[in-house]
């Protein structure tokens, strides 16, 4: 049974929320996440869900309570943005550590200061080392898809770590779209019943959870960690597939489009690949083998996957929307760059970095993007590597 | 309540062999509270990152015989209000056997006056039927002995050292006790490990009041307090009975002294035995600021009485 609904995409997120009836949520609210946190409560409030619902004090207890939740048993989600991602920093590391399989929902808002309430990706970005798998969506409809694979993908045994399913603060939080949302019992069924093998309130069989690890033990705890990101890679293609199947809406690591016969191509995650698609599409009508790479995994990162997919184009654009502060460039442009390093014949790489505190990235920025990577194909080289896009210098 | 016969005799929850330092207070009451708890009676324990954590879980050991979770400083209060929201939830959906289990959380008093003091607010004003116990032993052991608000003022500590100008530390300590009365919980107490059966006491009342519960519990740091390990009982009783330490109970608002001292110890006895308040008495006594110690501690005591409702003997 398909139902077609108009939904902003923190009203898709907290009717997957809903359907999903967790056991436990603790959040609590920061702009542009706070509707999910508002919506849920109704939830609760009208006995729509019997998930127990922590009303925190902060982001930083937030991460907390989840993290007491998860490893006591429970089934444990939270929601926030920017500088709620930044305050729980700590404990998000601490979460994937101990192999919880916690799914938050972060609307990615810019990091202060100065402070800004809109879009870009530093929040997310700043955690991108901490052992969380992180996915990213295009619209609300990617968004919610995402949100119902995020607990099968985080408690599969060969994974077993925290999910952060990213998507753009108002562009794709606040705009209304249509959407095709799953009936109850599909989204039961696909997400079924969590039951870990260890856990604090099994108190037959205690547990020590979070104890001092030294330099006998820590090193090898770590491996195991990113191992287990390792082997998230083919769990989130297995279950992107499997979901597929079910709502004729199938994903993978990341999408391409247009990308196998182009000459030249745009990697970018979130909201701005709709953008580049509709550019892509009018250059196609002109002739100009143009494509795009879309990418959903950034954690784990596809790096093979990446360099087969994009070897034959003769010259790439790395959008990111934050930037490293590195003197050189942002975090999706230097991982996808190394990733094409091995490549015998490497295609010619520059980074944008555009879109910071939610300055608009229209269909004429991304027109430039093509046309410079036109320029870069003509002269046979990179020129300026890292350039900042619709930014006044 | 529980004879100390019978708490003899009960299978103990916390177990030897952990590498806290000899004469260290922090195990003492672990022991203490784990033990007032009904055998019968399953408990999951949560504790802030210090010494108590550091010393009894070193991977692949636990001290502990029961479930226990660390997670990090601030956060023992979120986190164990976590573990009892997951055993709402669970025991709501038939996932877990229905049966009584209790949540405790420990700190020191850094991890439960300083840095957790956030987490912990929230925790108590959300209700959670948890039992949060604070350690205090007056600083921030474990990174080796800095000032904490718990700490005293004139306490020399690697923080506030003693110096030629500043004799320790400038500020008087934070009333943690009452602040956590303030938040109208059912049920909030000051005990000492030096009196085993009042601390029971309040621990059984603070396990058996639903909702939440808070104890302060004196626990002597013998480095912290330049005291030899066989006398932390003993400098944990005189300041029971020098009024540094009173005893007293916030049940349901109501609140109560569980121990008058029959004779007051001297104050400034109590610091000259410790290492870390020297300074006060030598090379020369400093008269003045003894007589500011000791007016503040009259102050506290005073006040209590008054909301105790009792006259000072």
């Amino acid at each position: 049974m398909k139902k077609t609904v108009a939904y902003t995409g923190n009203e898709a997120v907290a009717f997957g929320m809903k359907q999903i009836n967790p056991d436990v949520v603790a959040a609590y609210p920061i702009t542009p996440q706070t509707e999910i946190v508002q919506i849920f409560s109704n939830f609760v409030a009208d006995g729509l869900v019997d998930t127990e619902f922590v009303t925190v004090e902060s982001e930083h207890s937030a991460m907390s309570a989840v993290i007491g939740a998860a490893a006591a048993g429970a089934r444990s989600m939270t929601a926030t943005s920017s500088a709620g991602l930044a305050y729980m920093h700590e404990v998000v590391y601490i979460a994937a550590s101990m192999r919880l399989p916690i799914v938050m929902q972060v609307v990615n808002r810019a990091l202060s200061g100065p402070i800004n309430i809109h879009c870009d990706h530093s929040d997310a970005m700043g955690e991108r080392d901490s052992g969380w798998i992180q996915i990213y969506a295009e619209n609300a409809q990617e968004a919610y898809d995402n949100l119902l694979q995020a607990h099968r993908i985080a408690e599969h045994p060969d994974v077993m770590l925290p999910v952060m399913v990213c998507m753009d603060g108002f562009i794709i939080s606040h705009a209304l779209e249509n959407i095709e949302l799953n009936d109850d019992a599909f989204v039961q069924d696909f997400v079924g019943s969590y039951q870990p093998d260890h856990y604090l309130l099994d108190v037959e069989n205690p547990l020590t959870v979070g104890p001092l690890d030294m330099f006998d033990y820590y090193f090898e705890h770590k491996r195991h960690q990113a191992e287990a990101m390792r082997k998230a890679k083919q769990v989130i293609i297995d279950v992107g597939k499997a979901y597929g199947e079910k709502t004729n809406r199938s994903y993978g690591l990341y999408e391409t489009y247009q990308l196998a016969d182009a000459e030249t191509a745009i990697v970018v995650m979130g909201s701005t690949a709709g953008t580049a698609k509709a550019v892509v599409n009018e250059l196609r009508k002109q002739g100009q083998k143009v494509g795009l790479l879309k990418l959903r995994s950034f954690r784990p990162f596809p790096h093979q996957e990446l360099a087969q997919e994009l070897q034959h184009l003769k010259a790439i654009a790395v959008l990111d929307r934050a930037d490293s502060f590195n003197a050189f460039g942002a975090p999706l442009f230097t991982q996808t760059r190394a990733a094409l390093y091995d490549l015998p014949d490497r295609p010619q790489m520059i980074n944008y970095i555009y879109g910071l505190g939610g300055r608009d990235c229209d269909l004429s920025q991304i027109g430039q993007v093509y046309q410079d990577l036109q320029q870069v194909v003509a002269q046979g080289h990179g020129g300026e590597i890292v350039r900042y896009l619709g930014v006044r210098e | 309540m529980a004879t100390l016969k019978e708490l003899a005799q009960r299978p103990e929850r916390f177990t030897g062999g952990h590498r806290a330092c000899a004469g260290c207070g922090a195990p003492i009451a672990v022991r203490q509270v784990l033990m007032a708890l009904d055998p019968e009676v399953p408990v999951i324990t949560a504790c802030a990152t210090g010494c108590l954590e550091v010393t009894t879980t070193i991977y692949p050991y636990t001290a502990w015989r029961g479930s226990f979770i660390h997670s990090a400083f601030e956060n023992a209060a979120a986190t164990i209000s976590g573990v009892e929201t997951a055993y709402l939830a669970l025991k709501k959906r038939g996932k877990i056997v229905d049966k009584p289990m209790k949540f405790v959380a420990f700190g020191g008093d850094g991890g439960t006056y300083d840095i957790g003091f956030q987490s912990l607010s929230g925790a108590m004003e959300r209700g959670h039927d948890i039992v949060y116990i604070c350690y205090d032993n007056n600083a921030y052991a474990n990174t080796g002995i800095q000032r904490s608000s718990a700490t005293p003022r004139g306490a020399s500590t690697t923080t506030t050292p003693a110096g030629k100008v500043i004799p320790g530390k400038p500020q008087n300590r934070k009333d943690l006790t009452g602040i956590m009365a303030a938040h109208n919980i059912p049920y909030v107490a000051q005990a000492s490990i030096s009196h085993y059966m009042d601390l029971t006491r309040k621990v059984e009342k603070a396990f058996n009041t639903p909702g939440p519960a808070f104890i302060n519990i004196l626990s002597p740091c013998r480095l912290t307090w330049g005291t030899p390990p066989e006398e932390t009982i003993d400098v944990a009783r005189q300041a029971v009975e020098c009024c540094f330490w009173p005893l007293y109970e916030v049940e349901n608002g109501n609140w109560r002294l569980t121990y008058q001292p029959r004779e007051r110890a001297s104050y400034s006895d109590w610091l000259k035995r410790q290492t870390r308040f020297k300074h006060l008495f030598k090379p020369e006594v400093k008269q003045e600021l003894l007589q500011e110690l000791q007016a503040e501690v009259e102050e506290r005591w005073a006040k209590l009485q008054a909301r105790c409702g009792s006259e000072n003997k």
